[in-house]
């Protein structure tokens, strides 16, 4: 059956739980956040979860990141916030 | 400094230097500069897993969320929505009801949307979190975040990656005698002399990320980042001499010839 693993589609095994998609993946489980149709998963809840046809599921982890980087500024901006580098 | 303990919602933190996890070459980097920068509160943020490319390490092995405080981020949320989802997911997936909250309002100045910071906050305490809300620099708004249940509250020193520093000490300064809950400044820092008139201030503590990574040298700035937190907070302690226009002696007068 198809889902949805996080925004891409994947074939898995009818009856295929939660657990079994993250073995399948390689995923520690311990360090993840499972949500299966905007609902998060118990972590204990991870091998009763049987996923159905269509579902979506998102895997989500912690990465590097303080805050969201002013990626937007302009590039006038930046040139007139930029002080002499010694 | 090891007896002045920073508390906020009954956990004690010995740092009062907190420092953020992006934009660092690689995990060996980033690790090296959080152990120079001595804190031990990190923020990360809540994304997707690489599922294509699992060769990819984790941040966490690089932290061992033993010895470091993990402080998941809604570091690029918009909305309310957006803000709650991430928060929850980022606790399902740690050990820990503390996130620092980020409601984004524009991408330009990354600068905080309060109302909805507000709203997210609302939602997210009646759930149990303990939420540290990153907002401006406005007294009102900290205000408004305490009454409603905030433990803590981060006003930014200048926009999120800006190193302009400390933009306006004087509403940090009412900030800190308005609000009675610890304040930590977040976002704007510089250089360590940022960070030490921060502290000077009476701010509880700085985050930054980075005025650290993005340094020629993260490890080094990362210690400079620590002295400089360490001496601010002495300096406010020990209070600072009144400013005077004139000059007063230092030496006495008596035994001049």
């Amino acid at each position: 059956m198809q889902i949805q693993v996080n925004g891409e589609s994947r074939e898995v095994k009818v009856g295929t739980t939660v657990a079994d998609l993250l073995r399948e993946l390689d995923i520690k489980s311990e360090r993840v956040a499972v949500e299966v149709n905007l609902e998060i998963l118990d972590k204990g809840g991870f091998a009763q979860r049987g996923l159905q046809e269509g579902d979506r599921v998102e895997i989500i982890s912690f990465i590097g990141g303080g805050s969201q980087e002013p990626s937007a500024i302009s590039f006038q901006m930046r040139t007139a916030l930029s002080f002499p580098e010694s | 400094m090891s007896d002045d303990r920073l508390v906020i919602a009954g956990r004690e933190f010995k740092s009062r230097l907190w420092v953020g996890t992006g934009k660092y070459k690689d995990f060996v980097e980033t690790k090296k500069a959080i152990e120079a920068s001595g804190a031990d509160v990190v923020t990360v943020a809540v994304r997707r897993v690489n599922i294509t490319d699992r060769s990819k390490e984790n941040l966490l092995d690089y932290l061992d969320p033993k010895k470091y405080q993990i402080l998941p981020n809604t570091a690029g949320c918009y909305t309310v929505e957006d803000a709650v989802r991430y928060a929850r997911l980022g606790r399902a997936a740690g050990v820990s009801d503390l996130v620092k909250l980020e409601v984004i309002g524009d991408e330009k100045t990354l600068f905080p949307d309060t109302a909805g910071l507000i709203e997210a906050a609302k939602i997210l305490i009646k759930e149990g979190f303990i939420v540290l809300p990153y907002t401006n620099d406005d007294p009102i708004v900290a205000k408004k975040l305490v009454d409603i249940g905030c433990p803590a509250v981060m006003p930014l020193a200048a926009p999120i990656g800006s190193g302009l520093g400390i933009r306006n000490p004087y509403n940090l300064k009412i900030i800190l005698e308005t609000v009675k809950v610890p304040i930590i400044v977040d976002a704007g820092v510089g250089t360590a002399s940022d960070a030490a008139l921060a502290m000077e201030l009476g701010a509880d503590a700085v985050l930054m990320n980075t005025a650290i990574a993005g340094a020629k040298d993260p490890i080094m700035m990362a210690e400079a980042m620590k002295y400089a937190v360490d001496a601010g907070r002495l300096a406010f302690k020990a209070g600072r001499i009144p400013r005077k226009l004139y000059a007063t002696a230092s030496s006495p007068i008596e035994g001049m010839l």
